[in-house]
């Protein structure tokens, strides 16, 4: 089974963030692996292990994208691709999946697993517009897999507690949600072993795709506040005594 | 401007996030003097068709095939390409529900468009419509805009808009009947049964009091001091997802838009950053406290009360406090 996993590098989750325009400033902060994204990494290596076949990471962006692809073929990926471009957190969603649409053309995939959405961008598009732009089956927010005779059962999730079982065919496109597994740390000796992998890189021009986007993003600025809160200050054992107070004497809940 | 809603019922029974955006539909055709489409999609569902025509619409679409009984994206895909192709609206809205993320980004695709998913409300400037949504887990706002011409694809975060505010109308709107072209051969996934997991044992929905632990709690032995803190206040323990996912506490604990939505009159958020996917099931409760590190952590947008420092200090702090105000 041949799996070909998207994954997106994103600003790391305690990164502070300083706006610029529409986008943040990207000089001081450090990148990490979508979380999850993950998942879906951990869940391919999965399949790989139980049915064969092989794990291959795609990521689109800049340069230091390398990094994260690495971290994922130090876990157990085969190979990567990295469609190369420093305007990536630019693109509008479809943007995005028309450029890992035709390099995933490229390969011969059984199956194309994505996260569920991304940390920064938080579009949570990618996987559906992927199985549109292949004209795959798909299905999104899927907590376990078994693949059998050629298909797949899928335990998707659905609101409030709910659950529901799918049959979909290969090859197929799936979006995973956080939680579906326990991600695996990359060991030494895969970290070693990820230093003789292949990263083949492709500029996102090469792929040939129209970019023409469909929205754009004006600004992004800190929200305004819903609530006035109210902040409480002092040594731990003050700031305890007085929000002891306020809940029983002001907000009356105690 | 035509807007064109898409309503979301399952086995005959509204998704009640198909009102709230309905009240953003209604909203955003009072601004701009157009009207509103909706469409009702599946099976069976006539008299969910008659409930909607007795709102402030123009027309509700009744879009119904055998094969559109159960949801497939496929199915949706399909038979919606061709529901907007012949209504041309400038605008399609939709709740932010999971089914929706399911399919409606493809179906914009299908049709050469975009979608801005998730959006918190929108504004209208100088004739152009503006959404807003959240980014970096909600860190940051954004606005964002469609370029290009429409039909353009937007949804609505639940709970952004308030279903209670429905405009109704005296007379009823026309319900047309839209017959629709598809095959089972077009359907390539198969639903099969819709269920729970063990019938959860916590039943978060009722409790008055939920002290809830989020990453900031680091490590699955630090859970006991949260535990300390929840049982001298009397109250329920609960988490956001990332604990759930790492088993520190079970998924029937979990709060957020796949886990419980909870109103307490107290919502103790401890080491919580405020992620949109848990602020949704949480933001209705009365009085919300905030305790985190990070001082921009969006979770202090919505509390009441909030401390800025390390819950490790003042999760046990807090508990003798408590202890010392219970009544003996």
């Amino acid at each position: 089974m041949n799996i070909i996993v998207c994954i997106k590098q994103v600003p790391a989750k305690d990164a502070p963030l300083a706006i610029a325009g529409n986008w943040i400033k990207e000089s001081d902060i450090g990148f990490e692996m979508n979380e999850p994204d993950s998942y879906a990494l951990e869940e391919a290596l999965r399949l790989k292990e139980k049915h064969g076949g092989e794990v291959v990471v795609l990521s689109m962006g800049p340069e230091r994208v390398k990094q994260t692809i690495k971290e994922a073929l130090a876990k157990g990926a085969e190979r990567g691709i990295h469609i190369a471009d420093d305007n990536f957190a630019q693109l509008d969603p479809l943007g995005s999946a028309k450029a890992l649409a035709a390099a995933i053309q490229k390969e011969k995939a059984d199956l194309v697993l994505t996260g569920l959405q991304s940390d920064d961008h938080g579009f949570g598009q990618t996987g559906v517009l992927l199985a549109g732009l292949l004209d795959r089956p798909h299905a999104t927010i899927i907590m376990a897999i078994e693949v059998a005779g050629g298909k797949m059962k899928l335990k998707r999730e659905l609101e409030a507690g709910w659950f529901q079982h799918i049959e979909c065919p290969l090859p197929a496109v799936l979006s995973i949600q956080s939680g579906i597994n326990k991600v695996r740390y990359a060991t030494l000796k895969g970290i070693m072993a990820a230093k003789k992998k292949e990263i083949a890189t492709i500029t996102r021009e090469s792929l040939g795709v129209s970019s023409e986007p469909t929205q754009k993003i004006e600004k992004i600025y800190v929200p305004t506040k819903s609530k006035q809160t109210e902040f409480l200050t002092g040594t731990p054992k003050e700031v305890a005594a007085k929000l002891v107070e306020k809940l029983r004497f002001e907000a009356r809940v105690l | 401007m035509k807007i064109l809603l898409i309503t979301e019922q399952r086995q005959g029974k509204w998704n009640n996030a198909s009102f709230e955006t309905l009240t953003a539909a209604q909203q955003i055709a009072k601004n701009a003097s157009g009207s509103v489409i909706a469409v009702v999609i599946g099976k069976g569902v006539g008299e969910l068709a008659d409930q909607l025509a007795a709102k402030n619409v123009a027309e509700v679409l009744l879009v119904e095939h055998d094969l559109l009984d159960a949801y497939t994206p496929d199915g949706y895909c399909v038979a919606l390409k061709q529901v907007i192709e012949s209504a041309k609206p400038d605008l399609v809205v939709s709740p932010h529900t999971y089914q929706v993320r399911d399919f409606a980004p493809k179906l914009a695709a299908m049709l050469g468009k975009g979608m801005i998913g998730d959006c918190v409300g929108y504004r209208s400037e100088g004739g152009k419509l503006v959404f807003v949504r959240q980014m970096f887990q909600g860190k940051t706002a954004a606005d964002v805009t469609f370029l290009g011409s429409g039909p353009s694809f937007a949804s609505f975060q639940s709970g952004a808009f308030r279903a209670d505010l429905v405009e109704a109308h005296a007379s009823k709107a026309p319900i047309n009947k839209v017959s629709v072209s598809l095959m089972a051969g077009q359907i390539r996934t198969k639903p099969l049964d819709l269920f729970k997991e063990a019938k959860s044992a916590v039943d978060l929905t009722q409790a008055p009091l939920i002290v809830a632990v989020g990453r900031g709690i680091k490590a699955p032995e630090n859970i006991a001091q949260a535990e300390a803190v929840a049982k001298a206040m009397g109250a329920e323990i609960a988490a956001s997802r990332p604990i759930c996912d790492e088993g520190w506490l079970p998924m029937e604990r979990q709060i957020g838009s796949s886990g419980q939505t909870v109103a307490p009159k107290l919502y103790l958020a401890l080491g919580i950053s405020g992620a949109i996917q848990h602020v949704v099931g949480m933001k209705g409760a009365r009085t919300i406290v905030a305790i985190n590190k990070d001082q921009n952590a969006p979770i202090f947008e919505i509390a009441d009360y909030g401390i800025v420092g390390d819950i490790f200090e003042i999760m046990p702090a807090l508990t003798e406090e408590l202890q010392k105000a219970k009544p003996s």
